[in-house]
């Protein structure tokens, strides 16, 4: 197996901006290393606040790392490829419906990410955008429908289909199950596995919930204030957990489950 | 006698194409001191339900009860400021979305404050009863985790995170003690360690001052490890209801099944990285509901007479709707 995406010693500083009367601190986000091979699954997992989004929003480019390197096939990615980041990297963002923009037909905004990345014609780019729509589950088309004609799990793989409509390599998940119903939750998960281990993506997401963690995921990564606590194997990382904050997540996990608390 | 008896709600709501029963003869009780769940999927009514109880709908929608009682009293057929008196003492309710329920243009001191009722100060002049009222909210305050209880009055919601404000929500509805608490989705924006709070919470008011909870979401872990009992809503009908260790041990309607099945955490056996049994499709829209049962289309089990709206069934105090329930020998 080749490491498909490896993060160096990444850090990030953010200095929001001060109001008047209120003094608020710099937001650091330090030492963050890991690597994923093609077609495994990184969890990431923190409290509110604890920089997770912000991590999923360095990797994709969104934001610039204040020092460190982020690699894909052991290539650095920097400034001066970003064709090649965003290609290969795509994101899931975390309120699907908010994300997707009203105005436009989904065929329409298919088509957009392909103009603005590939020289497909026409014709390419519609057959392209028929074999996405019906390898994430939906009907070519659905390509002339607006976002208030879907439903919630449609709308997620519709999210889904944009990520994956280059080809990538990577998809960067900001809490993709989070905002969904249990039963589409779990047809959504099931997708994610069969498309993982059609194409070999790598896949890293961020959630909540233990449970799908443990189900989906083979590495996973806790952070806390910016700080990794503790990453590992998930297996490993949940059955005997080192740190405080984690042996803490994991146990009110477990209380929850059992319902003693 | 129960606290909350609701025997088959019906709430038809007027679209485009007609009348629509959006609640399908919905039934359950609140017993005292008992805290119940309603689960269901977006879209299936579980909000209605609290606002019909509350009485918070729009006025042109038909609301029909076999029977609607609090303690006794029939709610639908009473004097409207006698059943906001009864609202207003008795019931409280947690809104589902914090930031939009929440009014933006006082600060949360002010709204907590007025909530305060009047029969719980002593006798004083006007600046000691606003004492009083500022000592009784940051208890509360305080009970539900906001230690920095100075911030969090002085500001207004769009200030505050949504987990903070969700916390507000819970301390405004204890504020009025109220002796029915119906909370919606309590604890959606929150993460574990925050939400265990929350429900340790509500488990210790329940225990210690006897405080019903009408416990509404669809977060199947918080559900199952404090409910005491279970009403099952699906697409505006209550497919199953019963006690909580009954339908964890032995589900009845293929739906409470298929929710059970689809939280990963409780299927002890299930392989890493499989796939998790689901039902196929998705709850269905409004303009498009299917006759008679309507899990129909997505049941594996649906059969010819599906078609036909199954009657309540009973098994002692294990309600449920199917002409074919699971775990159940064929006749």
């Amino acid at each position: 197996m080749t490491t498909l995406l490896s993060v160096q010693d990444l850090n990030f500083y953010h200095k929001s901006r001060n109001s008047f009367l209120r003094k608020q601190p710099p937001f650091h986000l330090t030492d963050i290393n890991f690597s994923i091979n093609a077609g495994e699954t990184l969890a990431i997992v923190g409290d509110n606040g604890s920089g997770k989004s912000t991590l999923a929003n360095l990797l994709v480019g969104v934001y610039k790392p204040s020092s460190g390197s982020i690699s894909l096939n052991d290539q650095q990615l920097g400034s001066r490829n970003t064709k090649q980041r965003c290609l290969n990297i795509r994101m899931i963002f975390q309120n699907t419906k908010e994300s997707i923009n009203p105005a436009l037909t989904l065929g329409h905004m298919l088509d957009e990410s392909l103009v603005l990345n590939t020289k497909l014609s026409a014709l390419e780019r519609g057959q392209q955008i028929d074999k996405t729509l019906r390898l994430v589950g939906l009907l070519p088309e659905h390509k002339y429908f607006y976002r208030h004609m879907l439903s919630d799990g449609q709308l997620q793989r519709m999210a889904l289909a944009r990520a994956l409509i280059l080809n990538p390599k990577v998809i960067v998940a900001d809490e993709p199950f989070a905002a969904l119903d249990p039963s589409v939750r779990s047809q959504t998960i099931n997708l994610f596995m069969k498309l993982q281990k059609d194409l070999g993506l790598g896949f890293v997401f961020i959630a909540h919930n233990l449970g799908i963690v443990r189900h989906i995921s083979d590495r996973m990564l806790v952070i806390q204030d910016g700080r990794v606590v503790e990453s590992g194997k998930t297996e490993v990382l949940i059955n005997w957990p080192k740190s405080e904050y984690t042996k803490q997540l994991i146990h009110s996990y477990y209380s929850l489950v059992n319902g003693q608390y | 006698m129960a606290l909350l008896d609701v025997k088959n709600l019906t709430l038809e709501i007027d679209t485009a194409n007609g009348w629509i029963n959006v609640l399908d003869k919905v039934s359950f009780s609140i017993n005292n001191k008992e805290i119940r769940a309603l689960v269901g999927e977006s879209g299936s009514g579980k909000s209605l339900v609290v606002k019909a109880i509350v009485g918070a709908l729009p006025e042109r929608w038909r609301i029909k009860a076999d029977r609607m009682m609090w303690q006794g009293e029939d709610l639908l057929n009473m004097r409207q400021d006698k059943r906001r008196k009864i609202t207003r003492e008795q019931i409280a309710v947690v809104y589902q979305n914090p930031a939009t329920s929440l009014d933006p243009s006082a600060t949360l001191g002010d709204q907590i404050m007025e909530a305060v009722s009047s029969k719980l100060l002593s006798r004083g002049w006007f600046w000691q009863k606003q004492q009083q009222r500022e000592k009784i909210a940051i208890t509360h305050l305080h009970k539900v985790g906001i230690r920095d209880h100075k911030t969090c009055m002085d500001s207004y919601p769009h200030q505050l995170s949504d987990d903070v404000c969700q916390k507000f929500m819970i301390a405004l509805a204890l504020v009025s003690q109220p002796k029915l608490l119906i909370a919606d989705d309590p604890t959606m924006a929150m993460v574990p360690s925050t939400k265990i709070q929350i429900l340790k919470l509500f488990k210790h008011l329940n225990q210690t001052r006897g405080l019903s909870i009408l416990f509404v979401s669809h977060d199947l872990l918080s559900i199952f490890s404090m409910a005491d009992s279970l009403t099952v809503l699906y697409c505006g009908q209550t497919v199953e209801t019963g006690k909580m260790d009954k339908i964890l041990k032995r589900p009845l309607h293929p739906y409470t099944q298929a929710l059970l099945d689809s939280a990963p955490s409780f299927s002890k056996g299930l392989e890493r990285k499989t796939d998790l049994p689901t039902l196929e499709g998705t709850i269905p829209p409004l303009q498009h509901l299917p006759i008679g049962c309507r899990l129909g289309p997505r049941c594996p089990r649906a059969q010819k007479d599906c078609v036909k709206t199954p009657e309540e069934r009973r098994i002692h105090e294990h309600f449920y709707r199917c002409h074919f329930p699971i775990h159940r020998p064929t006749k």
